[in-house]
């Protein structure tokens, strides 16, 4: 009953949150005997400090800008999708297969192209388990966990036994042609003029994850279909009621969030790393989880959160090159955020409203 | 703090103690505001020991707020509290039940798959073994049955009790805490007429033991048969505090409502034309293997309304939900001459909207709202697709919504008039008409109307049982399932009870009676 502003829930919360995770994680790199102000130093340069590490930055935020969209569009509709791993994996097959076997002439076909076909595989490695659910209530979360697993082997095999060029000892496929390069943001920022490293992966694929964030902000709050989600997500009885079929929501929703972290593909394999290697995704999709519950499924607020969290993996990188610091402090750090801005979420918020409540009387 | 206009800030005199004697419940100044909304504002009202006190009013009028303060779900914003001429603080519930409070929720706080027994002690365990607890649970829930004929086998498990029983569990909870001031909300909502009998015999007997009971309900019948005061709210104000031998029914509604209310349903003699629902043995059996609805025929024709009386439970449910497209059925059913799918092949919610079918479903909050959606976006629900709710191909026109919404806000008086607020935050009564102003304004063939007022406040069901009467004028069909048999006579043109999945037998209102409608209810044929 008792609300708080509008601003305090979208902003103040998470930022306190944030904060809160912060400072333990500054406790614990005392604890270990470092300085916490160098090494918050070190990430925000490293990260941000310059157009290089911006560029990392960025590289980063747009893998998760996918898997984040790909778990709010699920949770919309009520639906866990633990899976954004096993599709962006495929996701990265689907695109591996159309840059390898077409001759593109130029890159923008070959972007469109690859985009279609790295959001087909993604959400046929989706549809499954959602048909599961549909249709014989194995719950989403367990089948997609699994079919994280079975798409790494899947992978693996394809990578090892049938991809892999002759004569060489490295699990990945061929590197693409030049001519599906993609253009690195520096490129793009040349033509106004911006300079930019040159030396960064982040590439056009960020200008195709912000107009998918429109997107699916336009799908969620502007369309039937997008209603119809909404309304599935909240109440399963009510949407049968107004005549929304459950197995038709699940089943498209979970194509969508499938196709949406299969489209992360065209960032790490099309953009960076040009061919496909094992574990190209590395963790992404499961960072897309804690992305949409601290962004609430808005995708403003997962563009916000995919920003914080490539913050930290490229901070974090510079910590670990340029520090004693151990890399698995990263980790800890990163745990530490996902766990005050999602699991811990009432321990700011409480305090906060409480607080609210107590000012509102007063100005009374 | 100076007392309101209209409140007698003497809560009336009791009976059976003197005067000198202090008030159970003292209530000085309370108020209450949610945001914008005042819910209760500046009540003050004593409640005399040892009687029944009911509190009436309007859904949204303030009254389970007030009692939620009394119980510690809400702190007021100022005022006082005393219990027994003591101020106290009720920052939660153990302290309400410490101060000897002890509350029967209208939706059971009960654990089913538990006994009796362990729901008795469930928080108020002596210690980390049961056994001892158990122990002397049973010797003092076989006093309290003998003292206040509040028989339940402590042995029992709660989810196979009756509704009437397990509501004993809740009063035997608080008895078990020691609780001398109870408060039931809404208790006879779910009840039958002689579950309710049986009750009130319950609730004179705690009375006349010293205990004090404080009654919620809207229905004006009951506080005149049992409530020894009466205090009316509205609109977040106590309005006045009656003895109950000095009031009527008329009375207590308008100062209710704040209007003079019509108790009775003003209607002119059906018309009925065509028929356009008929059904020809329909049949259901549950996934439990269950049968609910055993070979049921009826028709309703156009212009006239056909009430399902029966106790809750024997298929009428079950029968709403497979003329509204979600359950499955064998059997043949037309409307307008058309036969409907019974299959759940091409048959939903959606093909039922374009055969003209329309729905206002037995549980508002569960199916035919999204609380979590604004009150603009519930306007349009299930009728999502209709054209003018389109801008384009691609979207939706959510400004038509809104304005759709802020029409049908005026024209259905749905308080408070904000397209935005959440379906959550309305009453019960104004989240119906938001149902009701959506389902009658498609103009369908058929409309369903599953319990249409429960838990509604007066003045809606008379704006609620006015627009029904108006779609029959107009020369639609209506079935109308509800279990509170008033409505059920006053609205119908014919009545067909049901019991255990059957169609115990068709009577013309003017020919019948509650005796007559109870036999066939408990399923004697007459």
């Amino acid at each position: 009953m008792e609300r708080m502003p509008k601003w305090a829930d979208v902003a103040l919360v998470p930022l306190m949150s944030l904060m809160l995770a912060f400072a333990i994680s500054a406790l614990v790199i005392a604890a270990i005997g470092e300085n916490p102000w160098a090494a918050i130093r070190t990430m925000v340069t490293g990260a941000l400090g310059s157009t290089y590490g911006w560029g990392y930055t960025l590289y980063y935020t747009t893998n998760f800008l996918f898997t984040g969209l790909a778990v709010s569009v699920a949770f919309h509709a009520g639906l866990f999708n633990i899976g954004g791993e096993g599709q962006a994996a495929l996701g990265g097959l689907g695109v591996a297969l159309c840059c390898l076997f077409i001759p593109w002439p130029h890159w923008s076909l070959a972007l469109i192209a690859a985009t279609l076909s790295g959001a087909a595989f993604g959400a046929a490695w989706a549809a499954l388990p959602a048909w599961l659910q549909a249709r014989r209530g194995s719950h989403i979360v367990i089948t997609t966990i699994m079919f994280n697993f079975i798409g790494a082997s899947l992978l693996n095999y394809l990578l090892v036994n049938v991809l892999k060029p002759q004569g060489s000892m490295d699990p990945a496929t061929a590197r693409f042609a030049p001519e599906v390069r993609l253009p690195g943001l520096h490129e793009v920022l040349a033509v106004a003029g911006i300079p930019f490293s040159k030396a960064t992966p982040v590439n056009v694929t960020l200008l195709v994850g912000l107009a998918a964030c429109v997107a699916v902000w336009a799908l969620i709050w502007r369309t039937r279909l997008g209603y119809e989600i909404r309304a599935f997500g909240k109440s399963e009885k009510a949407a049968v009621y107004a005549g929304i079929r459950p197995v038709r929501i699940t089943m498209v929703a979970m194509l969508i969030s499938g196709g949406l972290a299969g489209m992360m593909a065209i960032n790490n394999v099309m953009g960076e790393a040009e061919r496909l290697v094992m574990n190209s995704v590395e963790g992404a999709g499961f960072i897309g989880i804690a992305v949409a519950l601290m962004g609430r499924g808005h995708p403003f607020g997962v563009l916000l959160a995919a920003l914080l969290f490539g913050f930290l993996y490229q901070g974090g990188a510079e910590l670990a090159l340029f520090t004693s610091i151990p890399r698995e402090l990263i980790v800890v750090i990163q745990a530490l955020v996902i766990l005050f801005t999602g699991a811990l979420d009432d321990l700011v918020r409480r305090p906060v409203a409480a607080l609210f409540r107590l000012t509102r009387k007063e100005t009374r | 703090m100076e007392p309101l206009g209209g409140v007698s800030p003497d809560g009336g005199r009791p009976a059976a103690v003197a005067p000198s004697a202090p008030w159970a419940i003292e209530l000085r100044g309370i108020s209450k505001a949610f945001g914008p909304v005042q819910a209760n504002r500046d009540i003050s009202i004593r409640i005399a020991r040892g009687s029944i006190h009911g509190i009436v009013g309007e859904n949204g009028a303030g009254k389970s707020t007030l009692m939620s303060i009394l119980y510690g779900f809400y702190r007021a914003d100022a005022g006082e509290i005393l219990i027994g001429g003591r101020p106290v603080q009720i920052p939660d519930s153990q302290a309400a039940i410490r101060a000897g409070i002890g509350m029967v929720f209208q939706h059971f706080k009960l654990v089913p798959n538990f006994t009796v027994l362990e729901n008795v002690i469930l928080g108020a365990e002596d210690g980390a073994l049961l056994r001892p607890s158990l122990t002397r649970a049973r010797a003092v829930l076989a006093d309290l049955a003998r003292e206040y004929d509040l028989d339940v086998d402590p042995n029992a498990v709660v989810e196979n009790l009756s509704v009437g029983h397990q509501q004993r569990v809740e009063i035997l909870k608080a008895l078990f805490r020691r609780a001398d001031i109870l408060i039931l909300d809404e208790p006879t909502g779910v009840l039958t007429p002689d579950e309710a009998d049986h009750l009130f015999r319950i609730l004179r007997g705690l009375r006349d033991q010293g205990k004090t009971i404080v009654l919620i309900t809207h229905k004006l019948r009951e506080i005149m048969e049992i409530t020894d005061h009466v205090s009316v709210m509205r609109r977040g104000q106590m309005v006045a505090t009656v003895p109950t031998p000095e009031t009527s029914p008329e009375q207590l509604a308008e100062l209710m409502v704040g209007r003079k209310v019509l108790l009775h349903v003003d209607k002119g003699p059906a018309a009925p034309g065509r028929t356009v629902l008929q059904v020809e043995n329909l049949a259901l059996t549950d996934a439990q293997g269950v049968q609910r609805l055993r070979g049921i025929n009826l028709h309703v024709r156009a212009g006239e309304i056909l009430g399902i009386a029966g106790v809750a439970g024997n298929g009428q449910s079950e029968l709403l939900d497979v003329l509204g497209g979600y359950a499955r059925a064998t059997g043949r059913v037309t409307v307008n001459g058309v036969e409907i799918d019974l299959t759940g092949r091409t048959g939903d919610g959606r093909s039922r909207r374009a055969q003209g079918i329309a729905h206002v479903p037995e549980d508002r909050q569960v199916r035919g709202l999204i609380l979590d959606f604004a009150a603009w976006e519930n306007v349009g629900f299930g009728y999502h697709h209709a054209p003018e709710y389109q801008k384009n191909a691609l979207f939706m026109d959510n400004d038509a919504l809104r304005a759709d919404c802020a029409a049908k806000m005026a024209r259905f008086d749905i308080r408070p008039p904000i397209p935005a607020l959440a379906a959550r935050n309305f009453s019960g009564g104004n989240q119906q008409k938001i149902i009701v102003a959506r389902e009658i304004e498609r103009n369908p063939d058929l409309l369903l109307v599953g319990q249409p007022t429960r838990g509604v406040d007066i003045g809606a069901i008379e704006f609620i049982h006015k627009q029904i009467i108006a779609l029959r004028d107009a020369g639609k069909a209506i079935l109308l399932v509800s279990v509170e048999l008033d409505e059920i006579l006053s609205l119908s043109d014919r009545i067909a009870v049901m019991f255990d999945g059957r169609i115990m037998g068709e009577r013309l209102p003017s020919e019948t009676n509650e005796r007559d409608l109870g036999l066939l209810m408990a399923g004697m044929a007459g």
